[in-house]
């Protein structure tokens, strides 16, 4: 069983001299394939992202009318678009739009979704009642339907985006480490903690978030898939992000769809990307679910 | 050539003889018609890219009303379907004007009827345009400037309606032969005149069988059309599709035969590639351009020579062969649409002296600089422009001028966005620059410099900026009598609000492409997707 | 149970009335407005007196209170006003779009569980084999492809390759049934993939969860008979959470197929929902916003009554 590889973990370190964090990350590796092939490509991504600039071989913004649709080829491997402008390279730069978009978003919503979380559950009572109605309100909206209503009195653009897609997803953390949470209130530590006179904001932050670190990472994870998914999607609306920033789901949008047959390479690749990137996430996701739901280990 | 119809008429008749006798009686009008003979029968569909909202003509704005509705209605007088842009009746028999060109008569046909079997009369005619006009309160009418030269209505007798100016107008004509001027009925709109909004009866070639809301719209033959042996078609099915891509799919599939607003090249490419010889592509010049408008009031653009080296700065002949091959946007053209049918449009002799229409871009582009320096902006100044967030041809564009702008060290963040927040930023002047459109049925001085008028005086013209001499040149140029004498008031505009002032300027004017099955036939492009769109010539070859 | 469900009913109340609050007050601060739209179009010449006179009419004068409190007035009595922009009935505008979005939501759902429940179930007993790992990737494959990328790529297949398109017109189930599956059931598959894959994930670890409880361990270390037995017992058991994740993944389904719908040119909830917010169709967006809502909220109720139901060990108070 999947669990039981996790008795190992108290033997690695003492055994070995390389770094606890490489032993841990390798074992990982060994234990889920899937998990590993996942992190590699969010590292590939994450490289092309951050070294765009000396990779993309052209200017994502550089129009050429007299390349428009060049098919792939020696000079543009993913061929040109509707602007003579190179889909790889419009590519390697969006994916700092998917990342940036993807992590800030995550990021925001799984830490204030924890900290809510947390929150409601120490509190519990009326507060509870209130957070978890107030959660209830935005959980009955649709993720997409949601998002649009945020970029709707927002208006678009990345900043917005990241907002939009930061919102719905809130609640959705926070219902998930107050599950978390509530199971810890009822520990005796945090009786002691209390009895011991220490205030609120030191127990939450020092005795319980620590402890809700396994949804949060899971969470975190998921939400990068999800975020890119939502970004795309928007963009792909028109909503998202603006034209000539290079965003995978605005390379979909209009030209790509319209000009599928005559320049298929403008409708694949950026799909492609999208897909690969959120499954990467997903799969990573997923294998941290594994590896740290205490639900899933075999007490 | 009056045929009085009576219940039973058609039974006494066997079908051939109906149909022998309809070729006898309505072969085509010879001329610009088809040389076949055209066949009765069969249903039409085609693809709408919008849904209408009302179905009111006198205060809709969208062709996605037009498109399923204009079958079930007669207008005043038309725009000749196989010749733009010559007038002709449509329940007018005839019509004549008075010396002093303050007094026009019409003669209505006798025997058009109404949907419901009552006559069509002036009375009708005059309750219409007095709904335009001078709508009741709580009626909206969208175009009722357009009439402010009429002075009253009357009718002398059932079968005449006599308009009486307040002074002589060059667009009257034109302008009664609108296709938003739907002839409704005097006594449905006397009980309520906001009926129409949800309600179909007309006297046009077909009638109407049904509406499922954001689907689709059925329209049937009107057997009592007042052109005998029209229309061709038993009927019609409006089909209504909002992305381009299933727009275009359907074409390709054969689900909808037609599109009437227009297809991008691309598209266009790819539905000839994909049935060849089925399909013939009828393409013209556009009443529709888009437009760079500059917030007037907002530094460093209330100085002119921003402003002009913004314009200076556009390649319209290099975005003329880039963009027309991938958008709508094509030709080259100042205040006027450039093309046949035309009789404003600016030569392009003359047109090339003007700032930013000129054909060696490096020459200014280097003046470009030199003005902005000049004004005090820096290198890499930066600013927004503002543009709707449909792609064709809005964002497109949008990416072009960027990068023309950016080749004069310009920095401009491109900011698409909604129709609704677009709009109300460009009328509460919350903006530095946008991507402004305009699209007229006709080409037409009066309409097409509207947007230039001093903000207090247009609506449309969100560049907000006052400017009283633009304001007389269009007053002078719409009672123009003389064509020659009209025609240079026009130039003087154009120079003043293009080179001179550059206030807002049009990039290109757009190409209306029409991929249609070959089987579709009777139907002539015009440069504008609001005209022609009764159907009633329309026939379906075998 | 009879106290419980009343309870639970009497509970929907704020969190509707919550939802009305926000979609409210997001949509007034949302810029620009219906009336700017209407008279934005070509050739429109529209001074501010006309914008003013129309946004009278459609009640839009009137103070935020004033609207929101008629707004509540009439679906307490169950009219929800007319449309901003067809000036049509909201009931009868969203009926017409209603049977299109539950027959997809439905077939989507049957794609959902015929996919999900045999794959989760397989993927959980043949944990970490080659069969699990493919159940896997083919499930985190269905959440990770954009679905209308997905629609995309079937219309491209069936236009390129076959030269066919399905109908872009909806044709009701009960006119003419071969026409309406052969427009929906593309939809539903672009749909009903991404949708299996949440499910068939649930259904591997509820199964795994329930597997590794010690009565089914004892039952599969004794032989097969009872290991087959226990195994229903056990599928029973682990349905509980796949029924949840379907049934409000079938909520969302309703109202939340936006870009879907797009691509295959469906005239559904979905498609009114872009359209009127674009539109700035207050009363139209709001009445969506209610109905996807509510039906949210109803499904997790009934899911919890399913709860009850299937599971003696859970009671309520």
């Amino acid at each position: 069983m999947a669990g039981e590889a996790d008795t190992t973990i108290e033997v690695l370190p003492a055994v070995s001299h390389i770094p606890r964090w490489l032993a841990v990350s390798l074992r990982f590796a060994r234990q889920r394939p899937l998990g590993a092939a996942g992190a590699a490509i969010i590292i590939i991504m994450a490289l092309a992202a951050s070294l765009a600039d000396v990779i993309a071989p052209f200017d994502p913004l550089k129009t050429d009318y007299a390349r428009m649709f060049q098919p792939p080829g020696a000079n543009h491997w993913f061929g040109t678009d509707a602007f003579g402008r190179d889909v790889l390279s419009r590519i390697i730069y969006g994916s700092r739009t998917a990342l940036l978009v993807g992590f800030s978003s995550s990021f925001f919503s799984a830490t204030l979704g924890a900290i809510l979380g947390v929150g409601s559950a120490y509190f519990g009572g009326r507060t509870d009642l209130i957070t978890q109605r107030l959660m209830d309100v935005l959980l009955s909206f649709p993720l997409i339907v949601l998002a649009l209503a945020v970029v709707a009195i927002l208006g678009s653009g990345i900043m917005n985006v990241i907002l939009a897609i930061t919102i719905p997803m809130i609640p959705r953390c926070a219902l998930v480490v107050r599950s978390t949470a509530l199971s810890l209130r009822r520990t005796p530590f945090v009786d002691a903690a209390r009895a011991l006179g220490f205030g609120h904001a030191r127990i939450i932050f020092r005795h319980m978030l620590p402890n809700v670190m396994a949804p949060y990472l899971i969470m975190l994870t998921a939400f990068q898939g999800q975020a890119i998914l939502l970004e795309a999607s928007l963009s792909f609306l028109g909503l998202g992000v603006a034209e000539p920033t290079a965003a995978w789901g605005l390379m979909l949008r209009g030209a790509a769809v319209e000009f599928a047959e005559r320049a298929p390479w403008m409708a694949i690749f950026p799909g492609v990307a999208i897909s690969l990137s959120v499954f990467a996430f997903n799969l990573l996701g997923d294998s941290l679910r594994d590896a740290l739901d205490p639900k899933l280990r075999v007490s | 050539m009056r045929v009085t119809e009576r219940p039973g008429w058609h039974a006494a008749i066997t079908a051939s003889t109906i149909f022998s006798l309809a070729l006898l009686l309505f072969s085509p009008p010879g001329g610009a018609a088809e040389k076949e003979n055209p066949r009765s029968g069969g249903e039409l569909v085609f693809a709408v890219g919008e849904t209408p909202p009302s179905y009111d003509g006198h205060r809709e704005t969208t062709f996605a009303m037009l498109h399923p509705i204009a079958p079930h209605y007669s207008t005043l007088l038309r725009f000749d379907p196989q010749g733009y842009p010559k007038i002709i009746g449509d329940v007018a028999e005839s019509w004549s004007a008075s010396k002093d060109g303050l007094t026009y008569t019409f003669k209505i046909r006798k025997g058009v009827k109404f949907h419901d079997g009552s006559e069509l009369t002036s009375k009708d005619v005059k309750a219409t345009y007095d709904k335009i006009i001078l709508p009741p309160q709580g009626v909206a009418s969208a175009r009722k400037a357009y009439y402010d030269m009429v002075d009253r209505i009357e009718t002398p007798d059932i079968y005449t309606v006599v308009f009486h100016l307040k002074y002589p107008s060059a667009s009257l004509l034109a302008n009664l032969a609108s296709p938003w001027n739907f002839i409704y009925k005097a006594e449905i709109l006397e009980k309520d005149p906001r009926w129409y909004e949800k309600n179909i009866m007309g006297s046009g070639p077909f009638t109407f069988v049904e509406y499922v809301p954001g689907s689709h719209w059925v329209g049937k033959k009107n057997p009592n059309y007042f052109m005998k042996g029209r229309p061709y078609l038993d009927g019609y099915k409006a089909i209504f599709i909002r992305d381009t891509a299933p727009r275009v799919a359907a074409i390709r599939s054969g689900q909808a035969l037609i599109e009437f607003r227009g297809f991008n090249p691309a598209a266009k490419e790819d539905i000839v590639k994909a049935l060849g010889d089925k399909v013939v592509v009828q393409e013209s010049p556009w009443i529709c351009n888009l437009t760079v408008t500059i917030n007037n009031e907002k530094k460093p653009f209330d100085d002119v020579r921003v402003r002009r080296a913004l314009t200076l700065a556009i390649d319209r002949w290099e975005a003329s062969k880039a963009l027309s091959q991938i958008s709508l946007m094509k030709y080259v053209g100042g205040l006027f649409r450039p093309g046949a049918g035309s009789q404003y449009a600016t030569p392009e002799a003359e047109l090339t002296k003007l700032a930013g229409f000129g054909k060696n871009i490096e020459a200014a582009r280097k003046e470009a600089r030199r003005l902005l320096k000049e004004a005090g902006v820096p290198e890499g100044f930066s600013f927004t422009l503002k543009n709707r967030n449909v792609r064709e041809p809005y964002e497109v564009t949008g990416v072009f001028v960027i990068d023309q702008w950016r080749q004069i060290g310009l920095n401009v963040t491109h900011m698409p966005q909604e129709g609704g927040p677009y709009f109300n930023d460009f009328r509460q002047g919350n903006y530095e620059t946008g991507i402004d459109f305009n699209c007229d049925f006709m080409d037409e001085p009066d309409y097409q410099l509207l947007k230039f008028l001093s903000s207090d005086k247009s609506p449309l013209n969100y560049a907000r900026y006052k400017d009283s001499v633009l304001d007389d040149l269009y007053e002078k140029q719409g009672r123009a009598t003389n064509a020659k004498e009209r025609l240079k008031l026009l130039r003087q505009f154009e120079k003043r609000v293009l080179d001179e002032q550059a206030y807002q300027f049009h990039i290109l004017w757009w190409q209306r492409i029409i991929p249609h099955w070959a089987k579709v036939k009777g139907w002539k492009i015009t440069p504008s997707h609001y005209l022609n769109q009764d159907l009633r010539e329309i026939w379906l070859a075998e | 149970m009879h106290q419980y469900i009343l309870k639970r009913l009497l509970l929907m109340i704020p969190t509707l009335l919550g939802v009305a609050v926000l979609v409210f007050l997001m949509l007034r601060v949302a810029p620009g407005d219906i009336v700017e739209l209407k008279y934005a179009g070509t050739g429109a010449f529209a001074p501010k007196e006309v914008l003013d006179q129309e946004r009278a009419q459609l009640g839009l004068d009137k103070p935020l209170w004033h609207q929101f409190l008629s707004w509540m007035w009439g679906i307490v009595r169950f009219d929800f006003g007319n449309s901003m922009w067809t000036g049509r009935p909201i009931t009868y505008e969203i009926w017409i779009r209603l049977e299109l979005s539950l027959e997809l939501a439905l077939m989507a759902t049957l794609v959902a569980v015929l996919l999900s429940i045999p794959l989760g179930t397989l993927a959980a007993l043949k944990q970490d084999t080659w069969v699990d790992y493919f159940v896997r990737i083919f499930s985190i494959a269905g959440l990770s492809i954009p679905s209308f990328w997905l629609g995309i790529i079937i219309i491209l297949g069936f236009l390129i390759f076959v030269k066919w398109l399905p109908p872009l017109t909806f044709t009701s189930f009960w006119v003419d049934p071969k026409a309406n599956l052969t427009q929906l059931i593309w939809p539903a598959l672009a749909v009903g993939y991404r949708y299996s894959a949440v499910a068939t994930r649930m259904t591997r670890s509820a199964v795994l969860e329930v597997l590794r409880e010690d009565y089914i361990r004892t039952a599969r270390a004794k032989g097969l008979w009872e290991r087959v037995v226990l195994t229903r017992h056990a599928l029973k058991n682990a349905l509980l959470p796949v029924i949840t994740v379907i049934g409000l993944e079938f909520a969302f389904l309703i109202g939340g197929l936006v870009v879907t719908e797009q691509v295959f040119n469906l005239n559904g909830i979905g498609m009114l929902f872009v359209e009127s917010i674009t539109r700035r169709d207050y009363t139209m967006t709001q009445a969506l916003v209610l109905l996807v809502s509510f039906s949210f909220i109803f499904v997790n109720f009934i899911v919890d009554l399913l709860y009850a139901w299937l599971d003696p060990r859970i009671r309520y108070q």
